[in-house]
């Protein structure tokens, strides 16, 4: 009973000082919306618009019919015309253009003969994005608008995106980036809440009180998870809104796995509260955290394609296995008893974390 | 275990590494009283009010504070003591009803007469006008005030105050200690740490610590009594001058000067030591009045210090 209460005392004190906190208060709503615009605008591997140039010193119907295709991909934009391959060299160099288009004289014989390539592509190589996509425009049909079609030069792949086809990038960062914007939050605020109180001396005061170490640490998180779960709400509805980021899965699964990633990323900052002494060392553990937990959970990059060591750390991150069950239940409509490991796991560092912090965390000052 | 005391340390002591704060310190604090703690900084005050309120394990030694064992299950004793830390350490983005509101409720006062201890809190710590009022906004004495009214509020056996009146001016703490024989009137034990002397002079026992050694305990009547120096005053209108005709004698143990005055400390086996003053004053031919004086509690701090240092060498 006495427990309760001083519990409630607890909450009741840490929402009424957040609330006073005018420039937390904004960050905790401002940062999600801030976040998801920055990532979802700013961040696009979908790559349009090459600035590219051209050299074609063919110049029949059959070279013009190709420049028209490749410009119909909107993958190249043509800004130049000139007269020599030289020439586009010189563009490449200086960087005026990132793709150069070189068609031969006999731009027409060759499309028919198998053995010889009848365009060359002078790709900036110094970006592994663009040389990407200008390899792809290697499989770029030609099509004849005489009738004898001759058979296709060039080998037609269909590079088919499941579940995002357009390739929209948006899609696939909503999802992870709500991993990131809840991990960078939930750790931070709680990280700093209990160094904060340390060094202000409130917490010499609060442990000269009958309140135990259990309802001093529940109390003070049990605010940040009713802000968690409003964060996550601000980001379905901005990405609904901005991006068109579909939720194909049950919301009741998305808020269940958010619920087990806020608190171990709650669990996770009271341990770092308990291991720091200054707010500039808590500040610097988290960051020291948020690193790899954007470079290697697959937000950024895939995490097929990692080295085995950068996955190993990666699968310790609680944000890795969030964004895994985000992907899975937004964009696949994977029901959660389909991906319970992640689940788990996160419950289970969740629950190892508070355990720890609360050990740590002594009534004493040495 | 004997029941007229608060507090009954022995053998306490903290180390901090090879930094010995507090060394074999016995205390025995009545009941009621307002016992006194002084001594220059560092000199082991907090580490000692840490350790008897449960903070701070001792490294050796124990206390039974409040029948409780320290160290223990201070669980036990948190209920019963009222702490105010050195640094003010409420909440300064909460305004002052709100901290009485927080404390009250930690302490699980009873919510049927919380409301009634607050105003009653609020008059005689004279905070009403200041009840909506954020703490960071308020001057030094109002923060000392409402410290003591949040340290008081569940009405504590034994209050443990560490250097509370550093940060106030002097109306502010004449007034704190007026709250103060309020609480010890009403049967609170009072622990008190400072570096004033004119706050040691108003409790009814101090101990005076000195590099984490306890030098002397007792009322502040009997430590001036017992000195175990002659004190006297010489009065010149060339102070500086009279100073170095009294510190060039070897019996000297010690001389202060306050303004056109030089109080001087001679232990007790010197015969005759105004005569001893007049000699070297004269040999010097400085103009002075050589009287004798009754001890203050800052000579006795001065004598007790000075005799632990040569102990030690």
């Amino acid at each position: 009973m006495s427990s309760a209460s001083r519990l409630v005392a607890i909450i009741k004190k840490e929402v009424r000082q957040l609330r006073r906190d005018r420039l937390t208060f904004v960050m905790i709503f401002g940062l999600p919306v801030i976040q998801i615009l920055v990532f979802g605008y700013a961040i696009n591997t979908d790559v349009r618009n090459l600035k590219t140039a051209v050299a074609d010193h063919a110049n029949t119907h059959l070279s013009r019919q190709f420049l028209a295709e490749l410009r119909e991909t909107q993958v190249v934009d043509i800004v130049a015309d000139v007269a020599t391959p030289a020439a586009l060299e010189d563009l490449l160099r200086r960087g005026e253009i990132s793709i150069g288009v070189y068609i031969p004289f006999d731009f027409d014989r060759r499309v028919i003969d198998q053995n010889r390539s009848a365009v060359h592509l002078l790709v900036d190589g110094s970006d592994p994005t663009i040389f990407g996509v200008a390899n792809q425009l290697r499989f770029m049909p030609i099509r004849f608008d005489t009738y004898a079609q001759p058979r296709p030069k060039l080998n037609l792949i269909e590079v088919r995106a499941f579940y995002n086809p357009e390739r929209r990038t948006p899609v696939n960062i909503v999802p992870g980036l709500m991993g990131v914007i809840l991990m960078m939050t939930m750790m931070l605020f709680t990280a700093v809440a209990i160094v904060r109180e340390r060094e202000r001396g409130n917490l010499e005061l609060l442990i000269n009180t009958p309140v135990s170490s259990a309802e001093l640490m529940i109390g003070k998180v049990t605010p940040y998870v009713f802000i968690g779960l409003l964060q996550l709400a601000i980001i379905l509805v901005v990405g609904q809104l901005l991006f068109d980021v579909p939720v194909r899965g049950s919301i009741v699964d998305l808020y269940i796995a958010g619920s087990a990633f806020i608190a171990a990323n709650l669990a996770l900052g009271l341990l770092i509260s308990t291991a720091t002494r200054t707010q500039f060392q808590a500040m610097q553990m988290t960051v020291f955290i948020l690193m790899p937990s954007i470079l290697l959970s697959g937000f950024m990059f895939p995490f097929d394609g990692m080295p085995v060591f950068a996955q190993k750390i990666g699968e310790v991150l609680p944000t890795t296995h969030f964004i895994r069950l985000t992907r899975g239940i937004m964009l696949r409509d994977a029901p959660l008893g389909e991906l319970t490991p992640d689940l788990y796991y996160l419950v289970g560092f969740a629950l190892v974390a508070m355990t720890v912090a609360a050990l740590r965390f002594t009534k004493r000052l040495d | 275990m004997n029941d007229a005391f608060a507090i009954e340390a022995r053998g306490l002591s903290k180390h901090f590494g090879a930094l010995h704060a507090v060394s074999s310190l016995d205390l025995d604090v009545p009941r009621g009283q307002i016992y006194g703690f002084l001594g220059p900084n560092g000199s082991g005050k907090s580490t000692t009010i840490r350790m008897l309120c449960g903070l701070l394990t001792p490294t050796e030694g124990s206390a039974m504070v409040l029948g409780t064992r320290v160290p223990g299950n201070v669980k036990l004793l948190k209920p019963k003591i009222g702490y105010m830390t050195q640094k003010f350490s409420l909440f300064g983005d909460m305004t002052v009803i709100e901290n009485l509101q927080f404390i009250s409720e930690i302490y699980s006062y009873p919510a049927s007469e919380r409301a009634a201890r607050i105003e009653e809190l609020l008059t005689k710590y004279d905070l009403t006008m200041q009840r909506t009022q954020l703490v960071d906004t308020m001057s030094g004495g109002q923060r000392q005030r409402l410290a003591l009214a949040c340290a008081v509020l569940h009405h504590p056996e034994l209050l443990l105050l560490d250097e509370p009146t550093s940060a106030v001016d002097p109306q502010s703490r004449r007034d704190f200690w007026a709250n103060l024989f309020r609480l010890a009137a009403a049967g609170t034990t009072i622990m008190v740490s400072t570096h004033y002397m004119d706050e040691a002079e108003r409790c009814h026992r101090l101990a005076i610590l000195d590099k984490g050694v306890k030098v002397a305990d007792g009322t502040p009547e009997e430590l001036q009594n017992d000195t175990g120096m002659h004190i006297l005053e010489v009065t010149s209108h060339d102070p500086y001058a009279a100073q170095g005709a009294i510190q060039a004698l070897p019996e000297v143990a010690s001389v202060t000067q306050l303004g056109m005055r030089l109080r001087v400390l001679i232990p007790l086996n010197i015969p005759d030591p105004v005569a001893l003053a007049q000699r070297s004053l004269q040999d010097r031919h400085v103009d002075a009045a050589v009287t004798t004086s009754t001890a203050t509690l800052e000579d006795v701090f001065v004598a007790v210090t000075m005799k632990s240092g040569q102990q030690s060498t």
